[in-house]
């Protein structure tokens, strides 16, 4: 359309000349194609006038992506705002979300982020403070979230941050193949006990793996199922002098085994394959294991795409010398502090991680898409309760012992369980994660991906023990 | 533009005050400039001002994540990149991206422009199809690489192998520069097939009959008349094709995310994830500026060859 | 450099006429390894087509779905996901961006071709430099400089950016096809007593007018595809149609069929535009070298 209004002006035998005259003539005919251009944007963009308009930023999630879908509902009960969202796959979502954040670059009025970002952006001021908000919501409730999530997303006591959904991790198998093979998974699973499973169920001939696990590269990607592993070995990221350790034995053991079994008994293009990828897998029926977010049931459990509804049991966070192993990891709603439209974006965030929307989801799509391990009063709704009997408990029992005393063997200086709460593991954290990525593709060894990984965490060691002690 | 109207204006002015000849050269010189510096003065601002703030930051300790951290730090970042293996290996890989799709699309490109270069049935049908590539949104051919057509469950491409009995690959993990350079040089042979078709169409005829009516063979009229008569045509496609295809981003970002690990990351990728990633702006800061330097080094002698064929010309 | 054009063969418009008289004797293998590859190389395209009118199911299976009923769902589905404002801001972009590169290039480039300033060569010289300069060194600064100007998420950025990212090519382009006029063909016009303006306007646009389309054409297809300052200066208000496919990639990966709509509807206009003027295409891309 642009491209035929264009050649006729180069056909035009007076356009474009140096001279001031045609010159002006020229810009008068580009003057008149912006006005209305813009005039035509204005329709498009300001459909009742006094509308105020917020920009939603989230990650691309099956549970967003509803929210999208259920933004009728919203705009019922608000008519006077217009709501626009950013959906973005994880890592993306992440890089402009932080880029926003962190300059005030005031695009966005809701972002999604996590308990990993919460208390760090509060302290340094990025964040607005969402106690009086939450307190003041008539039936909003901030009660009745998950204790250790509403605890990971409080900085100095006040909620900076409210989940959408929590999680934790455990294995989901599947039971009729297990039954039909005669294996029987234990009551609290070791990663040799999976490592046996999935050799005597792989079938790379059929596209049947014994296993999924994430590979991709990126700190919320592969580090996080990797990390859980590496606690349980016994491994850490740093000791409490803030000496990295990625090159210690355990760690060396943890990651080996991972990387082996993927390898060994695990999906093709693990390299490049997430947690999407791994719930198409798993979903899909081709896959006998998968060790991932507790989120999952959402899908798995979905008639509407999913193969192995009801074949699914679960089992804990498989462990090695810990008692437990699973993480804990909250996608939640904040308002950057550079948001014009504070109170807008604040209906928006309470209607989406309010008691009566859960409900919603409930009765407008399914039972089994409702966002999980927000709210406990989610699990006393009788529907949720008949549909989640499988995984109800397993969900509530592992976000309930995500902690790092029940979860790491030796003492840490920095918080959190499959991350490390420093600004820097954002990028550290995926850079150890390319190493591994590399490790998995069989690009180089074990040994020389953790070489590079323990390089870039002493660079950043060095930080903490000059500067902050 | 009304300022420089007002200068102008000024110098004409000056000008009808002094009879001086020489005065006068420079207002001539004016009226020649005048055209020219919109254009100018826009490209140094939108692309030059940014520059010196790149400058600046890569002398600063500058972490996004940490708001106190801001301090002048002089070249230590400068230090830093040359202690960075991925750095050393993005610079590589951008090499092997540039010069491999550059090559790999021309030498495609020349077969391509000789076989439309007949007169057969079709033949603007033909040349329809083969110029598409370069028209597909490279966001739209990126997905449709790494998806439809290597994806190791059902991409096209292992379905093919398949057929011949070779096991699936899963191209993106185990060749990820392989498969890149496959989605670049689909994207980049029409462009350079154009410029040779360009060059073919060129050719004064007589001399290719004089050649045919010697019998000297196909082959032998390709190499020594066909071959020197396209060689400016060539080197503008070989610059041309460069200067775009060192900047990919695109194809990497969507098929491989410079992975795996980083071993698929060229410049232009590793210094985005320093910057949107890492948020280490003082480091990706100096890493560009590294970059630019590198390039006005290769560029000034890439524009020298193409000066000197426009030269040969004059 | 403006003087050998007399002889330079006329237009390359008269030339691929020409062209087939050319060619030796039809051969018909020729011609049908010709169609093969041709095929071949466009196949990719085809597929993509195809897989725009399946359902999800068929759209990634093992082995490839080759013969289904054909559905309207994904493209439904893909203008469902609010693709509409997203192109309007490609259109925006492109269009705006275009003609400011015209508006910009046209006075430029005669001021170095036609009347040429000294120092043409330093300054082209330094126009087409920007181009090898990576973007990515400058993002940032950009970034933080529209994050303080509020100009963040705005289309009016990405006007300005992209006329900076094509006016260098564009100038050129433009360059070569003034110095296509012959300078005897001016000299006979001033002869005549026509003024600068008339000779302008009867002589000189006329004959650049299909190079001036050219240019246009190609500043089009590059504004059009750009995405890398669309990702990262753009978020929902001003995002354009590579930053809507991308933002369809979900992390579900289930939906390459309506992937496959949405790469196949932001294409299009480009796809079409190239398609009906080929000549322009050539003309545009073998710049200088085509005299």
């Amino acid at each position: 359309m642009s491209k035929g209004g264009l050649m006729k002006l180069g056909r035009k035998p007076d356009s474009g000349r140096s001279d001031g005259r045609s010159k002006g003539r020229l810009l008068a005919v580009v003057a008149a194609g912006s006005a209305a251009l813009l005039a035509l944007t204005g329709c498009g963009g300001a459909v009742g006038g006094g509308k105020e308009e917020i920009v939603v930023a989230i990650v691309s999630n099956p549970q967003m992506q509803d929210a999208i879908n259920l933004q009728e509902n919203f705009r019922e009960q608000h008519p006077d705002i217009d709501v626009r969202f950013v959906s973005l796959p994880e890592n993306e979502a992440r890089a402009k979300i932080t880029a926003s954040v962190a300059t005030e670059g005031g695009e966005f009025d809701v972002v999604m982020i996590s308990n990993y970002e919460t208390p760090m952006w509060a302290e340094n001021g990025w964040l607005t403070n969402l106690q009086e908000y939450a307190e003041t919501t008539e039936g909003y409730n901030p009660e009745d979230f998950v204790p250790t999530i509403r605890e990971a997303l409080s900085y100095e006591g006040d909620l900076h941050s409210v989940p959408f959904y929590g999680e934790s991790s455990f294995l989901a198998y599947r039971a009729d193949l297990f039954e039909e093979a005669g294996l029987t998974m234990p009551e609290q699973p070791t990663w040799d006990d999976i490592r046996r499973f999935a050799k005597e169920l792989h079938d790379p001939a059929k596209d049947f793996s014994g296993v999924c696990l994430r590979g991709l590269a990126g700190w919320g990607e592969v580090m996080a199922p990797l990390n859980t592993v590496i606690n349980t070995y016994g491994g850490r990221w740093f000791d409490m002098e803030w000496n990295a350790t990625l090159d210690s034995p355990e760690v060396e053991a943890a990651v080996t085994d991972y990387v082996d079994l993927i390898r060994d008994y695990g999906q093709p293009g693990a390299a490049t394959s997430g947690y999407g990828d791994c719930l198409t897998r798993y979903s899909q029926g081709n896959a006998a294991m998968w060790y991932d977010a507790t989120a999952m049931v959402s899908s798995v459990e979905d008639p509407e795409s999913s193969l192995v509804v009801g074949k699914t049991k679960y089992a804990p966070a498989p462990v090695e010398e810990t008692e437990a192993a699973g993480w804990l990891y909250s996608w939640s709603l904040a308002i950057p502090a550079a948001s014009e439209h504070k109170d807008a974006a604040w209906d928006f965030i309470s209607w989406m991680t309010s008691p009566d929307y859960i409900k919603l989801v409930g009765e407008e799509i399914s039972w089994e898409r409702v966002p999980p391990g927000s709210r406990l009063s989610t699990y006393d709704i009788p529907e949720y309760a008949e549909v989640s009997e499988a995984y109800a408990e397993p969900t509530l029992d592992a976000m309930a012992g995500a902690s790092q005393e029940s979860s790491m063997a030796k003492p840490v200086p920095y918080t959190g369980l499959q991350f490390v709460g420093i600004p820097e593991f954002q990028d550290l954290g995926t850079r150890v994660a390319q190493q591994i990525s590399a490790a998995i593709a069989g690009q180089k060894s074990v040994e020389e991906a953790l070489r590079q990984s323990q390089r870039y965490a002493e660079t950043v060691a060095e930080s903490y023990k000059t500067g902050e002690r | 533009m009304s300022t420089l109207v007002e200068k102008q204006q000024l110098k004409r002015h000056e000008q009808r005050q002094d009879r001086d000849r020489a005065k006068a050269a420079k207002a001539e010189g004016w009226r020649r400039r005048g055209p020219l510096l919109p254009a100018l003065i826009f490209t140094i601002i939108v692309t030059q001002l940014p520059f010196l703030f790149t400058l600046w930051y890569s002398l600063q300790n500058w972490n996004l994540l940490r708001p106190d951290g801001d301090a002048f730090v002089g070249l230590r970042n400068y230090i830093d990149i040359f202690a960075d293996s991925t750095f050393r290996q993005a610079a590589l890989n951008s090499i092997i991206f540039t010069l491999g799709c550059v090559f790999a699309a021309m030498v495609l490109g020349i077969v391509f422009a000789l076989l439309l270069d007949r007169n057969f049935k079709g033949r603007g049908f033909v040349r329809t199809l083969l110029i598409t590539p370069f028209l597909i949104m490279p966001v739209a051919s990126a997905v449709l690489w790494s998806v439809s057509m290597l994806n190791p469950s059902y991409g096209l491409f292992n379905w093919i192998l398949g057929l011949f009995g070779i096991p699936a690959v899963d191209w993106t993990s185990s060749f990820p520069v392989i498969s890149i350079l496959m989605a670049l040089v689909w994207q980049w042979t029409p462009f350079m097939m154009l410029l040779v078709l360009a060059g073919l169409q060129a050719q004064p005829k007589d001399v290719l009959e004089a050649a045919q009516m010697d019998g000297a063979g196909w082959w032998k009229t390709f190499v020594s008349i066909t071959l020197p008569q396209l060689r400016r045509y060539i080197e503008l496609g070989v610059l041309l094709g460069a200067i775009y295809v060192v900047n990919t981003f695109d194809q990497i970002y969507l098929m491989t995310a410079g992975g795996p690990g980083t071993a698929s990351a060229n410049l232009p990728f590793y210094i985005y994830q320093r910057a949107f990633l890492g948020f280490d702006i003082g480091q990706a800061a100096a890493m560009g500026v590294i970059v630019v330097i590198a390039t006005i080094i290769i560029a000034t002698f890439a524009l020298r060859l193409i000066f000197r064929s426009f030269d040969v010309k004059d | 450099m403006a003087i050998d054009t007399a002889t330079a063969p006329a237009s390359a418009a008269g030339r691929s006429e020409k062209a087939p008289k050319r060619g030796r004797r039809p051969s018909s293998l020729l011609t049908v390894l010709t169609w093969i590859l041709a095929i071949g190389f466009f196949s990719p395209v085809i597929w993509m087509v195809m897989t725009s009118f399946k359902q999800e199911s068929a759209a990634a299976s093992n082995p490839p779905t080759f013969f289904f009923e054909p559905t309207l769902d994904q493209y439904r589905a893909v203008l469902e996901a609010g693709a509409g404002s997203y192109f309007l801001n490609s259109l925006i972009a492109t269009g705006v961006s275009t003609l400011l590169v015209i508006v910009l290039a046209v006075p430029a480039s005669y001021a170095l071709s036609i009347r040429p300033v000294k120092k043409t060569q330093d300054v082209l010289f330094f126009f087409i430099s920007t181009k090898m300069l990576p973007v990515v060194a400058v993002i940032m600064p950009i970034y933080v400089i529209a994050g303080q100007l509020k100009v963040l998420d705005n289309i009016w950025t990405l006007v300005v950016l992209y006329t900076a990212m094509n006016l260098p090519i564009a100038i050129w382009m433009m360059r070569s096809f003034f110095e296509e006029v012959p300078g005897e063909v001016l000299e006979a016009a001033q002869m005549d007593g026509a003024g600068l303006l008339k000779t302008m306007r009867t002589i000189l646009m006329p004959m650049v007018a299909p190079g001036l389309a050219a240019t246009a054409l190609i500043c089009v297809i590059f504004a059009w595809n750009e995405f890398f300052f669309a990702l990262n200066l753009t978020a929902a208000k001003a995002a354009t149609t590579p930053v809507f496919l991308v933002s369809q990639m979900t992390s579900e990966g289930l939906f390459l069929a309506k992937l496959s709509a949405a790469s196949v509807l932001a294409s299009l206009p480009v796809v079409l535009a190239g398609w009906i003027a080929q000549k322009q295409l050539v003309r545009g891309l073998s710049m200088g070298a085509v005299k």
